[in-house]
């Protein structure tokens, strides 16, 4: 790779993709058999907004290398409660580390941070905008299960707000992949995702009905549907209700299908599919950490 | 044509702003900042009889050349604009208006949600598309009335 940061997913060619994903096959073979790969190397973490596991995934990463974490801690803790900016921040936390990891409620702080440091950033999402690192892994998950050419992806849920919905369907776009978007109209993909998908000449389709769809699937990714973005709870209930799957809803569905969730889900996924042939999200969160791996094996390898 | 030199020649040292659309010389002050508590001396034309534009707005402001920041989101209104620099009543340089690939500053960006909106200090930054402009940081798209991202947030 000959980025210095990771900041989305649009940034990444197929030949960067396949770099990351080769190592992380690498590392996922046998983790814990690269301690000796960064030895002391410090991975700054910096979270504007709780995220537990992404946080845990990133640390398992850095100490599986042999490294360690510094941790900014929770915003309430530290200065940036005192109106400090962020571009203060990350030019005072770079000088303790060897690459930082931000996570942040605003979109575009990522592109922001890495205008300011010096040292590898890897975004780990920003408000309604990018999640790189999250594509990593469903790209590998896919490519493990249903390979990514030749592939038939349903996308489903709140594609208006969903940022691994987007930086997904842009690193899809690298690989001979029809994409087929399923939401309610209120929640389809925005506007900047469509123009850049038309740009790069993406086949996509766009569905308020799995129905149709759902036997010609390799893979259904699923995202949640949030309470917040509707005025009342009848009209939510109503919506989201047409966006759950359960494993009778599968058995329209081929038998390879792939299902996959970024989780936490909450109801859109019935814990009846978790005991079928389909459910991967599970095995898509472990991948985190072999693809956090590789990404930080090749941002810090280059950095030497 | 020299009804046209002679509006142009009136001012002493300073710019002058032709082939303005006409009805966005308000948007052009906007655009430079000015809205007249600043003491600029700044003469303006609306409707004007134009052969290229059926009607035109000129604007033209004493003592003050444009930035490129200026000149660059100038052109997003005004893209047919010419831009004249008059020394002691000449014209000394006359230029069209380019299309830029990016502009600085000037424009906001209208999400609230943009870091850029936020106690940072940066200047906000928009990719120039065939048919409007893009944040560069948060990725939104502004397609219709530009003149009203003017400005800060
Ligand atoms: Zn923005």
């Amino acid at each position: 790779m000959r980025h210095d940061h990771l900041i989305t997913a649009r940034q990444l060619s197929r030949a960067d993709i396949e770099t990351v994903l080769d190592r992380a096959a690498e590392f996922d073979a046998d983790p814990a058999a690269y301690g000796d790969r960064h030895p002391g190397a410090l991975l700054g973490l910096l979270f504007f907004e709780p995220s537990t596991r992404t946080k845990m995934s990133f640390e398992t990463a850095m100490k599986r290398l042999g490294g360690d974490v510094v941790d900014m801690g929770s915003v309430e803790s530290s200065s940036v409660k005192k109106g400090e900016s962020l571009a203060d921040t990350v030019r005072v936390i770079e000088g303790y580390a060897d690459a930082l990891v931000l996570r942040h409620p605003r979109q575009g702080a990522a592109k922001l941070t890495g205008e300011y440091v010096d040292v590898p950033l890897l975004n780990a999402g920003d408000g309604a905008g990018h999640h790189p690192t999250q594509t990593l892994l469903d790209l590998y998950t896919i490519r493990e299960n249903a390979g990514l050419d030749d592939l038939t992806i349903g996308i489903m849920g709140d594609l208006k707000y969903g940022r691994t919905v987007h930086s997904l369907a842009h690193a899809l776009t690298n690989f001979d992949a029809h994409q087929h978007f399923i939401s309610p109209e209120s929640l389809q993909i925005p506007r900047s995702v469509r123009y850049d998908l038309h740009e790069s000449g993406a086949m996509v389709r766009e569905h308020t009905d799995l129905t149709d769809i759902l036997p010609e699937l390799d893979v259904l990714y699923v995202t949640r549907i949030q309470r917040e973005r509707f005025p009342d709870e009848n009209e939510y209930h109503a919506v989201a209700g047409e966006y759950q799957i359960d494993a009778e809803t599968l058995e329209a569905a081929s038998d390879d299908l792939t299902v996959m969730h970024p989780l936490p889900r909450v109801d859109e996924i019935a814990a009846d599919v978790d005991d079928t042939d389909h459910a991967k999200y599970f095995e898509q969160a472990h991948n985190g950490v072999p693809v956090r791996m590789a990404l930080l094996d090749l941002l810090l390898g280059d950095s030497e | 044509m020299s009804d046209h030199e002679l509006r142009v020649s009136k001012i002493r040292d300073g710019t002058v702003i032709d082939h303005v659309p006409g009805g966005q010389a308000l948007n052009v002050l906007v655009i430079l900042d000015i809205d007249g508590t600043g003491g600029e001396q700044v003469s303006i034309g609306m409707n004007v009889p134009s052969d290229r534009l059926g009607r035109k707005d000129i604007v033209k402001v004493e003592g003050r050349e444009l930035s490129q920041d200026e000149v660059d989101v100038l052109s997003l209104i005004a893209p047919d604009a010419t831009i004249n620099i008059v020394r002691d009543y000449e014209v000394i340089d006359k230029h069209r208006l380019e299309r830029p690939d990016h502009v600085r500053g000037v424009l906001s960006c209208p999400n609230r949600n943009c870091i850029t909106t936020d106690e940072e200090p940066v200047d906000s930054k928009f990719e120039v598309l065939p048919d409007g402009v893009r944040c560069e940081y948060c990725e939104t798209i502004i397609r219709e009335k530009i003149p009203d991202h003017i400005g800060s947030a």
